[in-house]
Formats: structure tokens, sequence, C-alpha cells
């Protein structure tokens, strides 16, 4: 009897253990499913983000088209393709065609093509009516012979609506320095360090065809045409190692914060200075670079132009993108998302930027202060703070329900950010 | 943190005065403080280095293979397109040849005691040795 009653009190708290850890495990479930839900991003309220596609490789920019497809270039070739075509149904992103024996950054739509460029080239392929890619294996050559030295070799492009297409040509080299021994003037900005100007349809180009557009531009990859003011946009990455460089005349604070990240709207002939000023986002000022005879308090020469807005050194931005959608609360109309690759040249402070910041645009102009609009790619804090980010946003599209795409150029993940209200 | 690196300084300052020779333990402590102030800001605390960037310093042959070569790459910095472990590297990283013959010392064999290496120790001499043979 006794023996009874201990296996009934065993039993009975089996069963009460049982179902009280299937209870956690179903609570511990239902979070899991709901921080899945978000893709583990957090957002402003009333936004949510599914994973629709992952392990693509390095998905770097993406376009998107009309009829619900979106084109990914892979910084590498995974199994022989550089460009991945899905189809995008609500949630879900399925695979419909790979194709371009090359990997690279820049990819865009145009007037019935696809342009896409590696770190030397830029093609492109004709679309049939539904922006699907006539001839995957024969696309033609636009421009040819870039320069890559590997440092800042992607090749980023936009076009206008004049049959223009601009290619940023990076500066291979932090600040120039070691090709500027005396300091009288950077020799590599005569074929890199700015926004090259092309034809969109005359095939095979290369320097002697185009236009330097503008110079001074250290490394460019987020660049948009904006159709409202009808002008390209771009973002520079700007320098590092100012204290590393001049540990006299900046601390390595300063170091981690300067000189801003910037964005300037261009216009053809502007110069914005690199290697010679940088922008203290602090001070709101241009500054002389060190390099120059600067001192983190000489301002620069008036001749190079200013940025129209700029956030915090290092933050790496890789993708902008003008939101012309009516999904997203009306603040977001016309305004700029930007993808931040997130920082290496902030150590040893901890790194930061990872995420997709929205800056609000007034008649063409940024107004009003930037926000974080999507963060957590990174992971956890002390993977951000590392720099040993899980996911580093690059690419931006809008989807044409208005829905914002955001590519991972780490794991290859890829987000469909949308809004309810 | 800073107490260490202080601590080590001085440690490695009262070893150099009593014995007029550093060892490996005071050349390991003043090689993390010339690590933090140059190599760090590319190559990370943790010897990582930063994806597609800049190379990492652990489990590679760069650090732990031959001594003059990893000498020379600091006298001279790097800037060729290799595959390290897989994967390319975009940076180029610039010359070193103002440091000292026993700072290049102190700071390699920091690394190659670091980030869970396990290699030898870097004398002074071998890198004047490399020093001199460069200039020829």
């Amino acid at each position: 009897m006794k023996n009874k009653q201990i296996f009934f009190a065993v039993f009975l708290s089996i069963l009460i253990g049982g179902l009280l850890s299937f209870r956690s495990v179903n609570n511990d479930h239902s979070i899991r499913n709901h921080e899945a839900a978000n893709a583990d991003l957090t957002l402003p309220e009333g936004f949510n983000a599914v994973v629709i596609a992952d392990n693509l490789g390095s998905a770097r920019h993406l376009v998107a088209t009309p009829q619900g497809d979106i084109y990914v270039h892979l910084a590498a070739p995974k199994n022989g393709q550089g460009i991945l075509m899905f189809h995008v149904d609500g949630d879900k992103a399925t695979l419909k065609s790979g194709f371009a024996n090359f990997g690279g950054t820049g990819i865009a739509i145009k007037n019935g093509y696809l342009y896409a460029s590696n770190s030397r080239e830029v093609y492109r392929y004709k679309l049939d009516d539904k922006n699907q890619v006539i001839d995957p294996a024969k696309p033609e050559r636009i421009v040819t012979g870039l320069l890559d030295r590997r440092t800042h070799a992607p090749k980023a492009i936009a076009l206008d609506n004049d049959g223009n297409l601009y290619v940023n040509i990076g500066a291979y080299s932090n600040i120039c320095s070691e090709f500027d021994p005396k300091k009288t003037g950077c020799p590599i900005l005569d074929s890199a360090g700015g926004i090259w100007q092309f034809k969109a349809d005359k095939p095979d180009q290369t320097y002697g065809n185009g236009i330097r557009y503008a110079t001074g531009l250290r490394n460019v990859v987020g660049l948009a045409w904006n159709q409202q003011d009808n002008q390209l946009f771009v973002m520079q990455h700007g320098r590092d190692e100012l204290h590393n460089l001049f540990p006299k005349l900046y601390t390595v604070h300063q170091s981690t914060e300067l000189p801003a990240e910037c964005m300037f709207a261009l216009n053809k002939g502007d110069n914005a200075g690199y290697p010679y000023v940088y922008y203290d986002w602090i001070q709101h000022k241009n500054m002389l670079g060190p390099e120059y005879g600067g001192d983190g308090i000489k301002p620069a020469d008036s001749k190079y132009i200013n940025p129209v807005a700029a956030y915090p050194g290092h933050y790496a931005p890789d993708g902008l993108l003008f939101y012309t959608g009516n999904q997203f609360p009306e603040k977001y109309k016309n305004g700029a998302f930007i993808a931040f690759h997130g920082s290496w040249n902030r150590a040893p402070e901890p790194q930061a930027g990872y995420c997709v910041v929205f800056q609000p645009f007034k008649d063409g102009k940024p107004s009003g202060n930037w926000e974080v609009f999507a963060d957590g790619f990174a992971g956890t804090e002390e993977q951000k703070a590392s720099g040993h980010a899980v996911h580093r946003p690059c690419g931006l599209a809008q989807a044409p329900d208005g829905s914002l795409y955001v590519t991972d150029d780490s794991k290859g993940t890829i987000y469909k950010i949308t809004y309810k209200k | 943190m800073s107490f260490i690196l202080l601590s080590g300084t001085l440690q490695a300052q009262n070893k150099k005065q009593a014995t007029g020779q550093p060892t490996a333990g005071t050349s390991i402590a003043r090689g993390k403080i010339v690590y933090t102030n140059v190599c760090l800001p590319c190559h990370m605390a943790d010897g990582g280095g930063v994806q597609n960037m800049n190379p990492p310093l652990a489990n590679t042959t760069y650090v732990l293979g031959n001594k003059a070569a990893l000498i020379k790459i600091v006298l001279h910095g790097f800037k060729e397109d290799v595959e390290i472990n897989g994967s390319t590297y975009s940076n180029i990283m610039s010359a070193h040849d103002d440091l000292s013959n026993l700072q290049i010392a102190d700071v390699l064999t920091y690394v190659r005691h670091s980030f869970g290496n396990k290699a030898s120790a870097v004398k002074t001499a071998e890198v004047s040795q490399a020093r001199a043979a460069s200039k020829k």
C-alpha cells in the first residue's frame, strides 16, 4: 500500500514535471517562432521582416522587377553562377535561374536591360517584356579595362534617364600616401577615386570613352539615381587610420568616430576632396586632411563639395535606395535607406554599423536626423562589438508592392521587410 | 587592461635591467604593446583579421612559417594577391620599417605566441639580418 502511494507520488511528480517541461518547451518554441517571424531584426513598430532566401554565398547588390522577380549579384560565382534570379511570392523566394560566369557587386535594370559589373567590366543582358533575361550566355560588354588593384575593387553602378551609366572606380589605397609621398597631388585620381560616366548602350567603352563625372571620392558602393532631383547620390566610404597614422593629432576615440561616412549629391565636375580632405560630422565641417597639413582644426578648401548628410565613422555604407513605394508610412516616401555593412576600423573600440538606416528627405534633400531602421543583423552585442557579425547588410531593393529587400553578403541571406498598419 | 600592460612593461624593464638580455616572456609583453598600437586596428585584438580585407594571424604559414619572410612583411608591407586558407584579402599593408629591430622581434614573438599560435620567438638578430639582406 505504502509502495503504491510512493509509486503514485513519483508517477504524479513525473507527470507534473513532464507537463511543466512540456509547457516550457512550448513557450520556448513560441518565442523562437516569434523571433524567426522578425528574422532576428529589430524594426520600428508595425514593420515585419522575414528571410526569403539563405546561404546564397556573398549576396551583394540586387534589383527587383515589377513582375516580382529579383536578380541577386554574388561577389563570386557559386557553381559557376554569379547572378541568381528568384521569383518572390509572399515570404518565399524560389530560385528560377542562375547565370553569369562572373561575380561582382553592381546590378541594375534600365530600359529593357539588366546591367551587371565585375571588378573590371560592366555587361548588359537584354530582357523580354517580363523582365526575364533572353540569352543568359551572351551578355553585351559595355565597359571594359577598368582598374582592379584589389583594394576598393567592386564597381557599383547606377543609370540615369538620359542613357548614361555611372560606375564607381574606387581608389586602390586608404589615403593615397604610398602614391603621393611628396604630397604634390594624388596621381591615381586620373583613373580611380571617382565616378565615371559611360554611354549605357555603347559596347566596349573604357577610360578614353568615358567621362570622369566626379572625382575625389575614395570609394563608393552605395549609389542611386534620385528621380525627384534627377541627380546621382553616392555614399562614400571615408578614410581609415587617423589615429594610427597621426597619433599626436587624433585620439583613438576621435579616430573611431571620424571621419564621417558621407552622402554626396553629385553634379558633373564635382570634387569631393579625397585624399586631401575629410568630413568631420561632429564639427559639421569639411577638414583639411592631416597628410596635407591638416591638424583636426584647419578647414578644407571650399572648392571641395560638402556632403548633404553625414554618418558616424567606418559604418561602411554599401547600399543606397530612394523609397518610392506606397506600402510604408508617408514619412518614408522619397527618403533614403542606407545599408551599412559595418565597421572594422573602430578597433580597439567596439565595432558598429551593421544596420539599415533611414534618412528622411524633403524636396529632394536630406531633412532631419537619420534613424536606425533595421538592426540586429550582426547577432549578439559581443558578435557586433568584436566585428564577428553574423550578417552584414549590403544591397537594397524595393519590391513592386513597396516591401524592402536587404541582402547580407556574409551568410547570403535575403530579408524582406514589410509594413502592416 | 592598462594595469596589466603597465606591469608587463615594468616587468620587462626590470628583467632587462637584471639580465641585460630580454627573455621570451618579456618580449611577449612588450610585443603586445607594439601589437596594440600598430597591428590591432587592422588585425583585431584576437588576431582574427577582417573578412575579405585584413588577413587573420592565427593558424597561417605566413605567421608560423619562415621567420625571415614574416619579418620582411613587417618591414616592407604586403600587397600581393594571395589566398590564405581559402580566402583573399584586399587591403594593402603598409611598410613598418620605422619600427626598431627589437620592436619587430617583440611583436612577432607576441604574434607567434598568441591567438592559438605556438611558434618559436623571433630574435632581434634575425630582424637585423633580414633588414640588412633586404637593403642589398
